[in-house]
């Protein structure tokens, strides 16, 4: 017989089912022997495919985030600086910090290759509509200020550059406050109130994250800290119809704090000079201002910072994953090891009623590559389920790529060939005499 | 394969030995000692014969069936088992003839446990490659034969030693062997399943199977058309009734 027929005839589909059956029948004679063997490998398989869910989600969060911001911009933002903040509070006198058009103006004059720059005020006021109010951040900027972030205006227009020059107190807002403000009407056309001020809506943002409900973390704007909703109206019209002074009251103390700009958004038309820019920037900035009140935020640099996060994190939760598998693996060579000796008796029956050396190999081979199966298989249901009960439980966003589960049952199927190997080529070594001898 | 054309030989002609051991002897190491456990061995057994074969322990009987189980090859000498010399065949080629053309009954029966009566009739069929509708066709059929119908689902542990010897006997039948060999198929058992069984040999040889039994016992002997004894590896004596 050629080697081929010998594979043909010891694999063929008839004989593959009544061995798999034999070693399921095997197995189960063990059940709870069984069942611990596999705890290893189940496991492993199940903390991979969680972990990796976790990691997915939060890493996926994070790039969007960044990604919402731009990887072609530099963000500047005026921070307080700490020292000021104990002084104004005793003394309560005005402090100025922050970014100004004059900086804004060195910035562009001075390097090379920036495609725009978009400088925002930003005022945080309650916005009414009759009797309904509404608490949001006023965004006072320019018109190109579309150009750099990926909200889209739904329904109306933004404003205009005619409008801008005008200090025209035309606003668009975003669609959560259109909904309350207007719950029934159209909001184009009508007009909202600001303190003394009356704005016209013109435009009706959709803000791309909406649906997500993603919490406005660090990388929010720094001035609308828990604010729900953003309005936009020219900078010119947010200059003179607030001024840049800002009273802040809270509880006892009383604060004025004079800011020129609270952001400038600096778009880069290479990406591969973003870094170098920021480093300019940072140059220009520091040269002018005696205190640090300000920061630079480069989402390209976050961007493949939390890239190389995510390698690290892959890297770590591969090498967990691989020596669980091994510790599994190993675990269920042992056992099939104390099988093989076990079963010596059954494994010289076997030989003598005709089984040749590849059918025992075979019949421990599938018994291991089952077992480790089984325990894939198990793994991969409690790893689907952990993220779910993350996700409903922690709010936290987890994604189980598809190949995830494909790819730890695989492993664990190999596992079982690799460590199965050795205590089925013991039990098929076996001389027959030796075996049948065997109490 | 050769196995066909074995079975189609007459089994009835005295005139050809089924079974030829031509002066074997079988070496052992043990440790730094040699054993000669058999020196020199000639037997022919013809179709549809009932041997026993008797001596002390350690007069090498247990070989002697080994080597004719093809369990283990002969150090030297020759052995014909139908038409082939199998003295020098390799580990495969064993377990094919084995499986094909020799039913084992042993003396702790060796059923499999995880199997079921049924299962374990068929497991000689499944080396052979038969198709599981046909198996289960023979092993059912054998079931029948040694009055075991009824409980071709239990598992061994749920049987008696008589029952589970007779699942054993049934098994060695399953893919009609050229000789059944049994290694004391009644030593296990009390004195009236040990009776049962040997009418079950009875009953085989009276079908024209070839059957060669290892025992010590005399009255087990009696059954038999010959007796062989050996001693210190040798034929003592041979005498057929």
């Amino acid at each position: 017989m050629s080697r081929l027929a010998q594979l043909r005839e010891t694999f063929s589909p008839s004989r593959m089912h009544r061995a798999l059956m034999m070693g399921v029948k095997s197995l189960w004679m063990h059940r709870l022997r069984s069942l611990l063997t596999v705890l290893g490998i189940v496991f492993g398989v199940c903390s991979v495919i969680a972990m990796l869910a976790i990691g997915e989600g939060a890493s996926y969060e994070a790039r969007e985030q960044i990604r919402r911001l731009g990887s072609n911009n530099v963000i500047i933002r005026s921070v307080k600086p700490p020292e000021e903040q104990g002084a104004s509070q005793s003394r309560s006198v005005a402090v100025e910090y922050g970014i100004t058009y004059k900086d804004i103006d060195r910035i562009a004059a001075t390097i090379p290759g920036i495609d725009l720059i978009v400088p925002s005020r930003l005022i945080r006021r309650n916005v009414w509509v009759g009797g309904n109010s509404v608490d949001c951040d006023i965004r006072g900027t320019l018109p190109s200020y579309l150009q750099v972030t990926t909200n889209r205006v739904g329904r109306g227009r933004f404003f205009t550059q005619t409008e801008l020059d005008d200090k025209k107190n035309v606003c668009v807002i975003e669609e959560s406050m259109a909904n309350r403000l207007f719950p029934i009407d159209d909001p184009l056309g009508k007009t909202v109130r600001v303190d003394q001020d009356y704005f016209e809506v013109i435009g009706v943002m959709s803000r791309e994250d909406a649906a997500s409900g993603m919490p406005e973390g660090s990388l929010s704007p720094g001035a609308s800290e828990g604010a729900p909703t953003t309005m936009y109206i020219p900078l010119t019209a947010a200059r003179s119809r607030f001024g840049e002074i800002l009273m802040k009251r809270s509880t006892g103390s009383f604060s004025v704090e004079r800011v020129e700009l609270h952001e400038a958004i600096v778009r880069i038309t290479d990406q591969d000079s973003v870094i170098e820019a920021n480093l300019v920037i940072n140059e220009i900035l520091q040269a002018n201002h005696k205190n640090v009140d300000y920061e630079t935020l480069v989402p390209l640099a976050l961007l493949r910072q939390a890239e190389e996060t995510k390698r690290i994190f892959n890297i770590v939760l591969g090498s967990v994953a691989a020596i669980s598998l091994l510790v599994g693996g190993i675990g269920i060579m042992n056992i099939m090891l104390a099988t093989v000796t076990e079963r010596t008796r059954e494994i010289g029956v076997r030989r003598a009623l005709g089984a040749k050396r590849r059918d025992i190999v075979f019949q421990f081979l599938i018994e291991t590559v089952l077992l480790s199966g089984a325990g894939g298989i198990i793994g991969v249901m409690m790893g689907l389920a952990i993220p779910l009960f993350i996700s409903h439980f922690a709010q936290m966003t987890t994604i189980v790529r598809f190949w995830s589960p494909v790819l730890a049952f695989g492993i664990s199927g190999l596992v079982g060939v690799v460590f199965g190997i050795y205590p089925a080529m013991r039990a098929a070594d076996m001389d027959p005499v030796e075996a049948l001898r065997h109490e | 394969m050769t196995q066909t054309a074995a079975i189609a030989e007459p089994r009835t002609t005295d005139a050809k030995p089924i079974v030829r051991v031509e002066n074997v002897t079988k070496v052992y190491q043990m440790g730094a000692v040699l054993v000669e456990a058999l020196r020199g061995v000639t037997l022919h057994f013809h179709p549809g014969e009932y041997s026993t074969i008797m001596g002390p322990s350690g007069c090498g009987k247990s070989t002697l069936l080994n080597v004719l189980g093809c369990l283990d090859r002969p150090t030297s000498g020759r052995y014909f088992l139908g038409e082939d010399d199998v003295s020098t065949l390799d580990d495969d080629e064993l377990s094919s003839i084995r499986g094909a053309r020799i039913g084992f009954i042993f003396q702790s029966y060796n059923l499999i446990q995880q199997l079921s009566v049924l299962e374990n009739i068929e497991v000689p069929l499944y080396y052979q490659g038969a198709p599981a509708w046909k198996s289960r066709e023979i092993a059912l059929e054998l079931a029948e034969r040694v009055g075991l119908v009824e409980r071709v689902g239990h598992k061994p542990f749920e049987l008696s030693g008589g029952q589970q010897q007779r699942v054993a006997i049934a098994r060695a039948l399953a893919n009609d062997p050229l000789i059944l060999l049994a290694d004391e198929p009644t030593g296990n058992l009390d004195s009236k399943s040990g009776e049962e069984i040997l009418e079950l040999f009875g009953a085989l040889h009276r079908q024209g199977k070839t059957l060669i039994m290892v025992t010590h016992s005399d009255e087990v002997s009696e059954r038999a058309q010959r007796v062989i004894r050996l001693r210190d590896g040798q034929v003592e004596v041979d005498e057929r009734k």
